[in-house]
C-alpha cells in the first residue's frame, strides 16, 4: 500500500474529490472508460512495433528504424496508411455484414480490458463473475469471423472462415477446462479473488498449474489464430482466409482485434496462473537503476534527452527507492514477458495443418484437461507431499499415455543409406 | 465442366474447383494449379505452366554460342554457374575443346558452391511456405550472401555470373578468393548444424512433411525424375558418378539415398548433399594449383571473337548434375556460328509432371509443401 | 513429455541465441555461458552504409578516352553492337565527310552516335570481351535509377565517355593488364614508322 503502487488510484480519488457528489459516479465511470479507450489502442500499436522489432532481431535484421527513433512512430505511419486506403467491397457482397464484422470483432476485444486486474485496487470493473464474463465475451469473436468470411462472397474467404470458426470453438473447450482447476482451488470466479488466492504460492508452481498454464496459453494462442496455429489466415495457403477481401480501415480493425486478443490472452494467463500483480519484494531502486542504464546507453537518442532521462530515473529512485516494485509494473512486466514468448513462437515455428491442430485440441488437450481437474482435486484433498506427488504422477502418466495413443509412426527416426 | 456430385446414403457432396495461382505468394513464380477439391482432399490436380515463357530457345538460334551464355544465367537464377557449365560441356563435346586442369578445378569449386547456394535457398523457402515466418529463410540467405560475395569476387556479378565458358572459365580467380573460400567452407558445417537444430527434429516440421507426397521408385524412374527427388526415393543415380564429367572421379564423395520418398526425405537429402559438397570443396580448394591456365586457347579465341567459331556439323548433348536435377543442353550445329537447334532439358519442368500423382489424396495445405520440396524455378520450367 | 516437445524447444533455443547475438549485452551473456557467437547483425543499413563491392563488380559499360574526350579509343567497328545479346547498343558511324571517306581524329575513325539503352542491357560483359581496341569497359556504378525512360535511361556518347584514369581508379588490376596490352601494341607499331635516314656511305671513296 505504498504511494508508487497506488499512484493511479490516489490520482483518481483526488480527481473525483474535486467534483460535487452527484457527479462522482458518472465521472468515475467516464474515467474508467477513458482509460481503457486510451490504453487499448496504444497497447495494440506498440505491440505491433514490438513484434516487428523482435522478429527482425531473431532474423538477423533491424526491423523498423526509419520512422522516428528506433521506429517508434511506425505504428502511427501504419495507422495513417490504413486510413487513407481505398475501401473495396466485392461486388455482390453483403455490405452491411461486411462493415459490421470487423466492428463486431474489435468490440469484445476491448470489452475484455474491463476486467483485467492491472494492479492492486486497479481493476476497472471488479465483477464477481469476472471469469465467466471473459469467456463469454471472447466467444463472440467466432461470430465476427464467420460473418466476415460469409459477407465477402469469395470461395477463399468462406473456406478460411469455416476453418477459423472450427478452430476457435475447438480450442475453447480445453481453455475453459484448464481454468476450472483454478476456480476449484481459488473458490471464486472474480479475477481479483483469483489473484489474491495466489498470495502464498502462484498456481504455476503446482503440478496441475503447470499443465493448466501451458494448456491455457496454447489454447489462447490457437484462439487468436497465431502461429503455430494460424492456418486460417495463412498467406501461403488461401491468401488470407477470412480477411482476404478486406482493405483499409476494416482490415486495420481485424488486425487490431487480433493483437488486442493476443494481449488479453497473455494478461489472462498471468492473472490465472502467474500471480497477477504480485511479485517478490524487490526494492524499486533496482528497477530505477536498470531503466537509467537503458536510457543512458540508447545510442540513437540525443544526449540531452538521455541526460534528462537518467536524471528523472535517478530522482524517482531516490524518492521511492525503498518501496517494493509497484504491482502494476509487475503485471505489465509479466504480460510482456508472455508477449515475448508469443512473438518467439511466431518467429520460429512453422504452422500445423488444420486437421493436425484440431487433432491436438480434441485428442490431446481435452482428455488432459479433464485429468487436470482430477489432479487439482487430488492436490487440494491431500496435504502437501502426498497431494503434490499424486497429482504430478497422475499428470505425467496420463500425458505419456496420450502421446503414445496419438503419435504412432511419424516421429520415429529415419535412416539414410550412403551409396558410392 | 460440371462438378462431380457424389452421393452417399446420408450426405450429398460436391467437388470444388479452385485455382491455386498464378498470383500466389508461394508457388515460386507464376504457376497455376487447377485443383479439384472434395472438402479438404485433392481429387484432381492439373499444373498449368507457361506463364513465364520467354522464347529462350528461339532467341538462342539467332545468337552466337557465346551470346547464349547470359541467357543460361537466367534459366535457373539460383544456379547460374551450373547452367553455364552445362552449355559449356555441350559446346566442348560439339567442337572437341579440352579444358586445362586449373579450369576444371575452378569449375568444380563453382559448381559445388552453387549447390550449397541452391540447397540452402530451397530449404529456406520450403520452411517459409510451411509458415515459419521467414526465420529459416533468412538464416539460409545469410550463408548464401557469403557465397554470393565469392561469386562477385570471381566473376563480377552475384547472380548472373556468366563466368564458365567452353574451354575453362572466362578469367582466372582473383587474389584472395581461395582464402575467403576456405574460410567459408570451414565455417559451413557449423551453420548446417545450427540449421538442423532449428528444423530437423522439430515435431511440427516432421508432422507436416512425413508421409506427405510419397513418390514410389518405379514412378520416379518411369517419369524421368532426376536430382534429389529421385535419390530421396531410393534410386542411386547421380550424374556426377554416372557420367564422371569434368574431374569429379577424383573426389570420393558419397551419394545419400532416402528410404521413403516423402517430403521429409527430399528435404533431408538436400542437407546431406550439402555436407558432401563441403567435402568436395575442401578437397578441391586444397588441390587447386597454378600449374595450368584457367582456359584453353580455343576457349580464349571463342570469348574474344565469337563469330569465328564454326563447330563441325553435328549434334551434342551435354548434361550435368545441376542442384535441381539433370540439366541437359542439346545442340545441333550446321557449321555456322549460330546453333541450328538449341534445346534445354530443364529438370524443374520434368520433375513437375508427377505433381498430380504426388498430391492426390492429400490436403490443400500439403500441395504447397509438396511443390516446395519438388524445388522448381519457373524460369527453368518455362524457359 | 520432454521428448515430444524437444525438437520444438531446440528450435526455440536457436532463435533465442540469434536474438541475443544481435545485442552487445547479449553477446556478453552468451560468451559468459561459453556458447560460440557470431559477429552481430549481418544486415547493413543501406543507404547509410553501403556494401564494399569486389573490384570486378560490373553493371553498365562506359567508353574510355585518353587525356581528352575526343581522343576516345573507339573506332566504330560495330563489333560490340553485333555481339550484344539483347542488342542494346546503337552505333552510327564512323564519321564520314561529304565524299563518303571516313574522317580521322588522332589517327583513328570515331563514331557519330553511340547509344546504350540501360533498360535493356544485361550486364553480361560480352561487349567488353569482344572489343579489339579495349575501348569499352564495365563501370561499377549501380545507383542509376531514373524516372524517365527515354531521356535518362538511354546513355548517349557524352554520358558514356569517362577518362582512363577513372578506369584505373575503379579497377586497378584490370586497368594494369589493359594498359600493358595497349603499350605492347604501341611498341610493336612504332618500328613500322619509317626509320631515320641513315647517312649513305660515300660511293667509292
Amino acid at each position: 500500500m505504498t504511494s508508487l503502487d497506488q499512484l493511479f488510484v490516489n490520482a483518481n480519488a483526488w480527481l473525483l474529490s474535486l467534483l460535487p457528489d452527484w457527479a462522482r459516479l458518472w465521472a468515475s465511470i467516464l474515467v474508467r472508460i477513458g482509460v481503457i479507450a486510451a490504453l487499448a489502442p496504444i497497447i495494440m500499436m506498440y505491440l505491433t512495433w514490438l513484434e516487428r522489432k523482435l522478429i527482425a532481431r531473431m532474423q538477423n535484421r533491424f526491423g523498423p528504424t526509419r520512422v522516428g527513433r528506433y521506429g517508434l512512430l511506425q505504428p502511427l505511419a501504419d495507422g495513417l496508411k490504413m486510413l487513407i486506403k481505398e475501401d473495396i467491397v466485392p461486388r455482390g457482397a453483403d455490405r452491411l455484414l461486411h462493415l459490421a464484422a470487423p466492428i463486431l470483432a474489435v468490440v469484445p476485444a476491448i470489452l475484455l480490458f474491463a476486467v483485467f486486474p492491472f494492479g492492486r485496487n486497479m481493476i476497472p470493473a471488479d465483477l464477481n463473475v469476472g471469469l465467466l464474463y471473459v469467456f463469454a465475451i471472447s466467444s463472440i469473436s467466432s461470430y465476427a469471423i464467420f460473418m466476415g468470411g460469409w459477407a465477402s462472397r469469395s470461395k477463399f474467404s468462406i473456406i478460411g472462415a469455416m476453418r477459423s470458426v472450427a478452430q476457435i470453438i475447438s480450442y475453447e473447450v480445453p481453455g475453459v477446462l484448464s481454468v476450472v482447476a483454478v476456480i476449484m482451488v481459488a473458490g471464486t470466479l472474480s479475477l481479483v479473488g483469483i489473484v489474491e488466492a495466489q498470495g502464498p504460492r502462484w498456481f504455476v508452481f503446482t503440478p496441475w498449474g503447470v499443465v493448466g498454464c501451458l494448456m491455457f496459453f496454447l489454447s489462447g494462442v490457437a484462439e487468436v489464430n497465431r502461429t503455430p496455429f494460424d492456418m486460417p489466415e495463412a498467406e501461403s495457403e488461401l491468401v488470407g482466409g477470412f480477411h482476404t477481401e478486406y482493405s483499409g480501415m476494416k482490415f486495420a480493425l481485424w488486425y487490431m482485434a487480433e493483437f488486442l486478443e493476443s494481449f488479453a490472452i497473455c494478461a489472462l494467463t498471468v492473472t490465472f496462473f502467474l500471480g497477477g500483480w504480485q511479485g517478490p519484494p524487490v526494492p524499486f531502486w533496482l528497477l530505477a537503476v536498470l531503466l537509467a542504464v537503458l536510457v543512458g546507453t540508447a545510442r540513437l537518442v540525443a544526449v540531452p534527452v538521455r541526460i534528462l532521462g537518467v536524471v528523472a530515473m535517478a530522482g524517482a529512485g531516490l524518492l521511492c527507492g525503498a518501496e517494493p516494485i509497484p504491482s502494476w509494473i509487475w503485471f505489465f512486466a509479466k504480460t510482456y514477458a508472455l508477449v515475448f514468448v508469443l512473438v518467439w513462437f511466431r518467429g520460429t515455428l512453422p504452422r500445423l495443418r488444420v486437421d493436425q491442430l484440431m487433432g491436438l485440441a480434441w485428442k490431446f488437450f481435452l482428455p488432459l484437461g479433464l485429468i487436470n481437474i482430477l489432479a487439482a482435486g487430488l492436490w487440494v484433498w491431500w496435504p502437501f507431499p502426498t497431494g503434490t506427488a499424486a497429482s504430478a504422477f497422475l499428470l505425467l502418466a496420463s500425458s505419456w499415455l496420450l502421446v503414445r495413443a496419438n503419435n504412432p509412426a511419424p516421429l520415429a527416426p529415419r535412416s539414410y543409406v550412403f551409396a558410392d | 465442366m460440371e462438378p462431380k456430385v457424389s452421393t452417399s446414403p446420408t450426405v450429398e457432396t460436391q467437388t470444388l474447383e479452385v485455382n491455386l495461382g498464378p498470383q500466389h505468394p508461394s508457388t515460386h513464380g507464376v504457376f497455376r494449379m487447377l485443383a479439384t477439391l472434395d472438402g479438404e482432399n485433392i481429387v484432381k490436380l492439373k499444373p498449368v505452366m507457361g506463364y513465364m515463357h520467354r522464347n529462350h530457345e528461339k532467341i538462342g538460334e539467332g545468337l552466337t554460342y557465346i551470346g547464349c551464355f547470359p541467357y543460361t544465367d537466367r534459366l535457373d537464377y539460383f544456379c547460374a554457374m551450373t547452367s553455364n557449365l552445362g552449355l559449356s560441356l555441350a559446346i566442348e563435346k560439339l567442337a572437341g575443346i579440352q579444358v586445362p586442369e586449373r579450369g576444371e578445378y575452378i569449375r568444380v569449386i563453382m559448381a559445388e558452391l552453387t549447390r550449397l547456394v541452391n540447397h540452402t535457398a530451397v530449404t529456406g523457402f520450403l520452411l517459409n511456405d510451411m509458415g515459419a515466418f521467414g526465420t529459416p529463410l533468412l538464416y539460409a540467405f545469410r550463408e548464401r550472401e557469403k557465397i554470393l560475395d565469392l561469386f562477385e569476387l570471381a566473376s563480377g556479378s552475384r547472380m548472373m555470373c556468366n563466368y564458365v565458358r567452353p574451354g575453362g572459365v572466362r578469367e582466372d580467380l582473383p587474389d584472395g578468393f581461395l582464402e575467403q573460400a576456405r574460410a567459408l567452407v570451414d565455417n559451413f558445417p557449423r551453420f548446417l548444424d545450427e540449421f538442423e537444430r532449428l528444423l530437423t527434429e522439430n515435431e511440427i516440421v516432421k508432422q507436416r512433411t512425413q508421409r506427405v507426397g510419397i513418390l514410389p521408385r518405379d514412378l520416379a524412374v518411369n517419369a524421368s525424375i532426376t536430382g534429389p527427388m529421385l535419390r530421396a526415393s531410393g534410386v542411386n543415380y547421380d550424374i556426377r558418378k554416372v557420367d564422371g564429367y569434368s574431374i569429379y572421379p577424383r573426389f570420393p564423395f558419397k551419394v545419400p539415398l532416402g528410404t521413403v520418398g516423402d517430403t521429409y526425405d527430399r528435404y533431408y537429402i538436400r542437407i546431406l548433399e550439402m555436407r558432401e559438397s563441403v567435402k568436395i570443396l575442401r578437397q578441391a580448394l586444397r588441390e587447386i594449383s597454378d600449374s595450368s591456365p584457367s582456359i584453353s586457347p580455343k576457349g580464349v579465341a571463342l570469348v574474344k571473337a565469337p563469330r569465328t567459331f564454326r563447330p563441325p556439323k553435328g549434334e551434342a548433348y551435354g548434361r550435368i548434375e545441376a542442384p535441381k536435377g539433370e540439366l541437359g543442353f542439346y545442340l545441333v550445329s550446321d557449321g555456322t556460328p549460330q546453333p541450328y537447334r538449341y534445346h534445354i532439358r530443364a529438370p524443374s519442368f520434368v520433375n513437375l509432371t508427377v505433381l498430380e500423382d504426388l498430391c492426390i489424396g492429400h490436403k490443400v495445405a500439403d500441395t504447397i509443401i509438396i511443390l516446395g520440396a519438388v524445388d522448381i524455378v519457373l524460369c527453368e520450367v518455362d524457359r | 513429455m520432454a521428448w515430444i516437445g524437444y525438437g520444438v524447444l531446440k528450435g526455440l533455443g536457436v532463435t533465442l541465441k540469434t536474438f541475443l547475438e544481435t545485442y552487445p549485452w547479449g553477446r556478453a551473456v552468451l560468451r559468459g555461458l561459453s556458447i560460440p557467437v557470431a559477429d552481430g547483425l549481418f544486415t547493413i543499413q543501406y543507404p547509410d552504409t553501403k556494401q564494399q563491392h569486389a573490384e570486378r563488380f560490373r553493371y553498365f559499360p562506359f567508353l574510355v578516352y585518353d587525356e581528352t574526350p575526343d581522343n576516345l579509343r573507339c573506332v566504330a567497328c560495330k563489333i560490340c553492337e553485333q555481339e550484344c545479346p539483347p542488342q542494346c547498343i546503337h552505333i552510327v558511324g564512323p564519321a564520314k565527310d561529304e565524299q563518303g571517306r571516313p574522317l580521322k581524329a588522332h589517327g583513328r575513325t570515331f563514331p557519330v552516335e553511340f547509344d546504350i539503352d540501360m533498360s535493356i542491357c544485361m550486364s553480361c560483359r560480352i561487349c567488353v570481351d569482344v572489343c579489339p581496341f579495349d575501348a569499352i569497359e564495365m563501370d561499377n556504378q549501380y545507383e542509376l535509377s531514373a524516372s524517365d525512360r527515354y531521356e535518362h535511361m538511354v546513355f548517349n556518347q557524352e554520358k558514356l565517355l569517362k577518362p582512363a584514369e577513372y578506369f584505373q581508379q575503379i579497377k586497378p588490376t584490370e586497368a594494369a593488364t589493359v594498359d600493358q596490352r595497349l603499350a605492347a601494341k604501341k611498341a610493336k607499331a612504332a618500328p613500322a614508322a619509317p626509320p631515320p635516314q641513315a647517312p649513305k656511305p660515300p660511293e667509292g671513296s
